[in-house]
């Protein structure tokens, strides 16, 4: 049984004439424990094949299943138990008016969580922030601390698949680095699948072992990390991706 | 002996309500007919540095310097007017992102031809005609075209092009790009750097080139200024960066995570406070 | 909900505790963001000047008792429209013979009985329909919108009058009035507020985690709604004073004998030319607490303005 399971999806946006084929016959399989790599341009439709999967958009048909479970039109609390999202831009996935202790005690109260004070204090640990950092609001953090709360937060429920939404283009290199080795740890430590989006070749290399490779809302090519290093792409647009970030990275 | 731009020790102030904040200390570089990057992480002061050459720092910010010259003319003195006179006719700046540095109510074409008409005095005929030349150097099929959309009706790559041109119409001696690319898909990226790497060689012009990218900087530059803090911490020739001794730099170096060498665990830079208060390294030639 | 690690700080005084970078309880970072906005409202003079006009104004109200000289509803028409100043009489007295400055000091009671219950009223009713609305989105936007667009078709004061004829004259009423005219902007401001929070990341990221609409907008967008719903109100309530005056000079809000500031100045017309303190008095205490609001209200935009938090 896979963690998740995509056949066909297509999504649009918009209505009437302005409805946008945004994903177009999407295919997924990835296996527990697996780190998947969806890599593209900007509208690719890479995100939204996650904001789809997560709920966040209506409009769309074809088949999911996580875990063995098709999913329907709504989510349920059963759902975001086993998957959770980290979004792209830190700066505006936290609520500008709420403080990290509010954040994450919120999260575990949905989640039907007793021992709440000491799980805010556990999450902050497990992401690397010491208990100083629980009552400061998001404008008193940095990029990447902000960040680590935002995954904290995803993992508060306890998930086992983690979608992550270029969890690290907003940030200086110094502090993705930290970021991505932080995830990598909590990969090991729970037995996460991740799902990661990025047109980053070099940090999807780093983090994923398969890749698919998306342009226009489909996916062209699929290949494991190993083939993507050889550049042994048999699709016109990989090569031409692989080239040019090799191209930015040597 | 004058170079294209002489800037000694230049400190960009912030007065807040827990004191001045310093975002550049007292740093010292010179530009010749070069390719000079300035690289950083967010919060170095590098775009602050290319903001105050051209006195595009906003009150309540305060611009300080021993000296600023530009081919012998002083910078620091000079009036809004004679500024106004210097940005884009001697000095010309590429923002991050097109879609804002363009205005969105008028063509491309208009914007391009009022560039060169506002530092030149040339008909309407021949600014289109130099218009549509100029967008034919920064590789736009179909100028012609090109000339009556509207900044919304153009990819992000096509309208950073756009932006070269429109900057590169009058003619500068100097071009200050800050993150030209960041805001683009990296298939476009280099397209695009090269197409302004070219123009500037072919000019003769001096390019200040800002960037966060360590890689991309060592690519398109002859000489790479490391700033960390406000200050600069190493100073070295572009095709010996990945010799470079700072730590810093190192560290930044080693963080990238790289498609064809992997690593198990990418390395964590560990900041130094000593950095920030080392003296900066000066950049003079 | 303990927090072992909060070392007392208390030994530092107490500025030290509000600045602290590293707040060590949830009551502590609650009040070092409320000191945070009192430190930049503080920087802003005009908003001061209008905070004290206001709280000079309140205290005037509250021991109004205390402060009159005499009874505002006592008459004597021996002593009828006496210049300032004469015979103890500090603003004079009106066509009644009663003292104006008492009065006025009850009648700003009156004032602010009124402002408070507008303000309590209409923003929160405009709150919670912009909110709907703009969350919920489709033909339940559409319903609540058109609902709000044709309470805008109205002039204010027409509006009120409409309503207080219905309703019957008396101060209450007139607040009704005045709240069922005064919410439809908020409604719109709420509702553009949400239309750009209810996409950002954040929000996205509380459904997630299987938050039900409730709660997003009781808990998440509330609280960023209020702080321009605030703004808004404050500079209205000039406008909201000036049409309770009108209420009053039309003989529709507070009825006589009440020292209502509206009321007043419309007994005082008949004598503007020869007597003109009646008149002129209770219009410049009109005055001066539609300045305090407006003062303030520009204030509170810099302390509140979203924009400007994040620094």
């Amino acid at each position: 049984m896979s963690a998740i399971d995509i056949n066909a999806l297509n999504v649009w946006f918009g209505e009437g004439d302005d409805r946008n084929h945004a994903v177009k016959n999407v295919s997924l399989k990835i296996a527990k424990g697996e780190s998947f790599g969806l890599v593209g341009e900007s509208g690719s439709g890479k995100s939204t094949v996650l904001r789809t999967l997560v709920g966040l958009v209506d409009d769309w048909d074809g088949r999911m299943e996580v875990d063995g479970k098709v999913l329907g039109r709504k989510r349920d609390g059963a759902f975001y138990k086993t998957v959770q999202m980290v979004f792209q831009d830190p700066y505006a996935s936290l609520h500008p008016r709420m403080t990290v202790d509010q954040v994450l005690s919120e999260v575990l109260k949905l989640h039907g969580f007793k021992d709440v004070n000491d799980r805010v204090n556990r999450l902050l640990e497990q992401v690397g922030l010491g208990g100083g950092f629980r009552f400061r609001y998001p404008h008193q953090l940095s990029g990447g601390q902000r960040q680590r709360v935002a995954i904290a937060r995803a993992l508060a429920p306890e998930p086992r698949i983690l979608l992550l939404d270029e969890p690290t283009s907003a940030l200086d290199v110094s502090v993705q680095a930290e970021i991505l080795n932080l995830l990598t740890d909590l990969r090991a430590e729970f037995g996460l699948t991740y799902l990661m989006v990025s047109h980053d070749l070099g940090v999807i290399g780093h983090m994923c072992e398969r890749i698919a490779v998306m342009q226009f809302g489909e996916i062209v090519e699929e290949l494991d990390v190993e083939n993507m290093r050889k550049l042994s792409a048999t699709h016109a647009y990989t090569k031409h991706l692989l080239e040019s970030s090799l191209g930015s990275v040597r | 002996m004058s170079h294209l731009l002489d800037v000694e020790n230049l400190w960009v102030k912030f007065p807040t309500r827990n004191g001045v904040f310093d975002a550049v200390r007292g740093i010292s570089f010179s530009l010749g007919r070069e390719r000079l990057g300035i690289v950083g992480e967010s919060g170095s002061g590098k775009s602050m540095t290319g903001r105050a050459v051209l006195q595009l720092i906003r009150k309540p910010g305060r611009v300080e310097a021993d000296r600023m010259e530009m081919n012998g003319t002083d910078l620091l003195g000079a009036s809004d007017k004679a500024m106004r006179k210097i940005r884009g006719r001697h000095i010309s700046m590429i923002m991050q992102d097109p879609k804002y540095s363009l205005n969105p109510v008028m063509t491309v074409g208009q914007q391009i031809i009022e560039a060169l008409r506002t530092h030149e005095k040339v008909s309407q005929a021949e600014a289109r005609k130099r218009a549509l030349e100029m967008l034919d150097a920064v590789a736009i099929r179909d100028p012609e075209r090109v000339m009556g959309l509207y900044p919304h009706e153009v990819s992000g790559g096509m309208g950073q092009r756009i932006m070269i041109a429109m900057m590169l119409i009058p003619n500068p001696e100097i071009l200050i790009a800050d993150e030209p690319t960041s805001a683009l898909d990296v298939s476009v990226q280099l397209q695009v750097l090269e197409i302004m790497d070219k123009l500037v060689k072919d000019r003769g012009m001096g390019l200040i080139f800002i960037s966060h990218d360590l890689n991309l900087v060592s690519k398109f530059c002859d000489r790479v200024v490391i700033m960390y803090a406000g200050r600069i911490v190493e100073v070295c020739e572009a095709s010996k960066l990945h010799e470079a001794k700072h730590p810093y730099t190192q560290g930044l170096l080693n963080s990238v995570p790289d498609l064809v060498h992997p690593r198990p665990r990418l390395e964590v830079l560990t900041r130094d406070p000593a950095w920030r208060e080392a003296p900066s390294v000066s950049a003079l030639l | 909900m303990t927090q072992p690690t909060a070392k007392p700080q208390e030994t530092l005084g107490w500025r030290a505790w509000l600045t602290a970078d590293v707040p060590a309880s949830r009551a502590q970072a609650r009040a070092a963001a409320w000191f945070n906005g009192w430190l930049r409202f503080r920087s802003n003079t005009l908003a001061m000047v209008g905070l004290i006009i206001l709280l000079f104004i309140i205290l005037c109200a509250v021991f109004a008792p205390l402060l009159a000289t005499h009874d505002p509803f006592v008459q004597n028409l021996g002593n009828r429209l006496q210049p300032p100043g004469a015979d103890g009489h500090i603003f004079g007295t009106d066509s009644l013979g009663r003292d104006i400055y008492s009065r006025l000091l009850f009648g700003a009671r009156i004032s602010i009985y009124i402002v408070l219950l507008v303000a309590l009223v209409a923003p929160l009713l405009g709150l919670i329909v912009g909110t709907i609305a703009g969350y919920a989105g489709g033909w339940v936007d559409v319903t609540l919108m058109r609902f709000t667009d044709i309470f805008l078709a109205f002039p204010r004061l027409i509006l009120a009058l409409a309503f207080v004829a219905a309703l019957g004259a008396g101060i209450e009423n007139a607040v009704l009035a005045i709240s069922l005219t005064a919410w439809p902007p908020y409604a719109r401001i709420a509702r553009a507020e949400t239309l750009t929070i209810r996409n950002s990341d954040f929000i996205h990221a509380v459904r997630l985690q299987g938050a039900g609409p409730v709660r997003i907008i009781t808990r998440h967008i509330w609280p960023l709604c209020i702080s321009s719903l605030v703004i808004r109100v404050t500079l209205d309530m000039a406008g909201i004073i000036l049409t309770a005056a009108g209420l009053g000079f039309l003989g529709l809000g507070a009825q006589p004998p009440s020292p209502e500031w509206g009321a007043m100045i419309a007994e005082g017309r008949k004598y503007i030319l020869d007597y003109w303190w009646v008149a002129t008095i209770p219009g410049l205490a009109i005055f001066s607490i539609s300045l305090a609001f407006n003062l303030l209200g520009d204030g509170l935009r810099d302390v509140l303005d979203p924009k400007e938090a994040g620094r």
